[in-house]
């Protein structure tokens, strides 16, 4: 599936236009970005208490999915690779 | 050719200045990491191409990254500050009792001996080590729990670990400074910790000369000799000459003793440094003129440096760790103010010039003398 970070990730991950993972949840999406890109790890989930952080939202189909459960199934078009998966740093601040 | 190479943490990325020993001519490189906060950044005197610097913002948390190449390239290192164990609660503003969270790194401090070992200072209050390069940091608990912790209550800006003081010869003793909590010192590596911070008189806590819960801002040491400490405290600039056994005011003839920031002349340990801000409801320089004082008597006696500084219409502040000397044979000056300007004083203070005007507030400077 494909997966778009936000500016300031991608930065630090040192890679440019979409992602491609092996996934079908979200956990799984964090999983496999943690594990591809190290120095993602804190960024998106609080190290301590493995949530999302509180300024990073995800976005599946136009919708979002932030305070959906991490391990429910991410819609088909996303996983069918129709639609990108959106980690979005939130509005917030100048 | 030697040079110098000034390290700029600012509230929107690092810059990186260098310049030839005459410290007139000046290369920016910069922003890295644009958008984030750089709290700190500092190379290590035994591989100074080996620069630490702390990234971090409320979106995406803590990075630490790490530059091989003198801050030309950079890589994140590991970021995982967990407390060491049960972390209990440390008081709130208002007394109530709060978790200890993990909030930032305020600090970094590299080894004198060994490159791959860096201490830091965090936000809540405590102090990390690595000794792997910055692959794992583990916590040196034994301050955080030395007993007074529960005490210990946040300045303005947060609890934070701002100052690491390495004893230049005995590895074993370490300063810290703590706002507000105080400072305090190990004598064995960093297993047991006491506090030092009688002789502070703190007027704005109930009890002026508590154990603990002094709001000390900075803290600054001359190689030559480590017992002497300098200190800026949110009032009061005092001075230990017993490794913190008892400190006496050198606030002297300054004309506010409340500042942040305060460094040592790299050749005459008996030359301080402070920038006096107007007070601590009003964070901004003294009567709206840019001057930094220096004492040649160790304290006590004060001179204002203004050649170069603007003396009028001036309302900027100068952070706590954006003071920092170099080491050439005619010691260099450096401070960076929260307007964006970073001023280089060749001359032990006497001149001064901008480096940069326009920069993003700064929150940090460190200065590398390269041979």
């Amino acid at each position: 599936m494909r997966v778009v970070l936000p500016y300031h990730l991608r930065n630090l991950a040192k890679v440019s236009g979409e992602l491609t993972v092996e996934a079908s949840t979200t956990r799984q999406v964090l999983d496999a970005l943690e594990s591809a890109h190290p120095q993602l790890r804190g960024t998106m989930r609080d190290p301590a208490t493995g949530g999302r952080r509180a300024y990073v939202r995800f976005y599946a189909c136009q919708e979002d999915w932030s305070h959906e459960d991490l391990d429910a199934e991410l819609p088909e078009p996303v996983l069918a690779g129709k639609e990108p998966f959106l980690v979005i740093g939130a509005m917030s601040g100048g | 050719m030697a040079g110098v190479r000034v390290l700029v943490g600012t509230r929107k990325g690092a810059f990186v200045l260098t310049s030839d020993e005459g410290r007139r001519e000046w290369t920016v490189d910069g922003p890295h990491f644009a958008g984030w906060e750089i709290y700190h950044l500092k190379g290590s005197p035994v591989d100074p191409d080996r620069i630490w610097a702390s990234q971090s913002g409320d979106w995406f948390g803590q990075v630490i990254q790490r530059s091989t190449d003198g801050g030309r390239s950079w890589d994140a290192v590991g970021n995982d500050f967990s407390y060491d164990g049960e972390t209990g609660d440390h008081q709130f503003y208002d007394g109530s009792l709060v978790p200890w969270t993990f909030k930032r790194v305020w600090h970094l401090e590299p080894s004198l001996t060994d490159a791959e070992t860096v201490y830091a200072g965090i936000e809540d209050a405590a102090l990390f080590r690595t000794t792997d390069g910055g692959t794992t940091w583990s916590e040196l608990s034994g301050l955080r729990n030395h007993g007074t912790g529960p005490q210990w209550q946040p300045g303005a800006g947060g609890l934070c670990l701002h100052t690491i003081i390495l004893h230049p010869t005995d590895e074993q003793r370490i300063v810290t400074a703590i706002s507000a909590a105080g400072a305090f010192r190990t004598d064995d590596g960093g297993q047991s910790w006491l506090p030092i911070n009688k002789g502070l008189l703190s007027g704005e806590i109930p009890q002026q000369e508590a154990e603990v819960g002094h709001c000390v801002h900075k803290l600054a040491m001359h190689p030559s000799r480590p017992d002497t400490l300098f200190m800026q405290k949110h009032w009061d600039v005092m001075r230990t000459d017993d490794a913190g056994g008892s400190w006496r005011e050198i606030s002297g003839d300054l004309p506010t003793d409340f500042g942040f920031a305060i460094d040592v002349h790299a050749q005459e340990p008996d030359t301080v440094f402070v920038v006096p801000i107007t007070s601590d409801y009003l964070h901004v320089v003294h009567e709206g003129r840019l001057r930094v004082f220096r004492s040649r008597t160790g304290g006590e006696e004060w001179e204002p440096l203004t050649k170069g500084l603007p003396q009028e219409n001036c309302y900027v502040n100068v952070l706590r760790d954006a003071m920092a000397v170099d080491r050439l044979d005619e010691c260099g000056v450096y401070f960076g103010t929260t307007g964006g300007q970073v001023y280089c004083s060749p001359d032990g203070g006497d001149t001064w010039e901008a480096i940069v005007r326009d920069l993003p507030p700064v929150l940090s400077v460190e200065v590398q003398t390269l041979a």
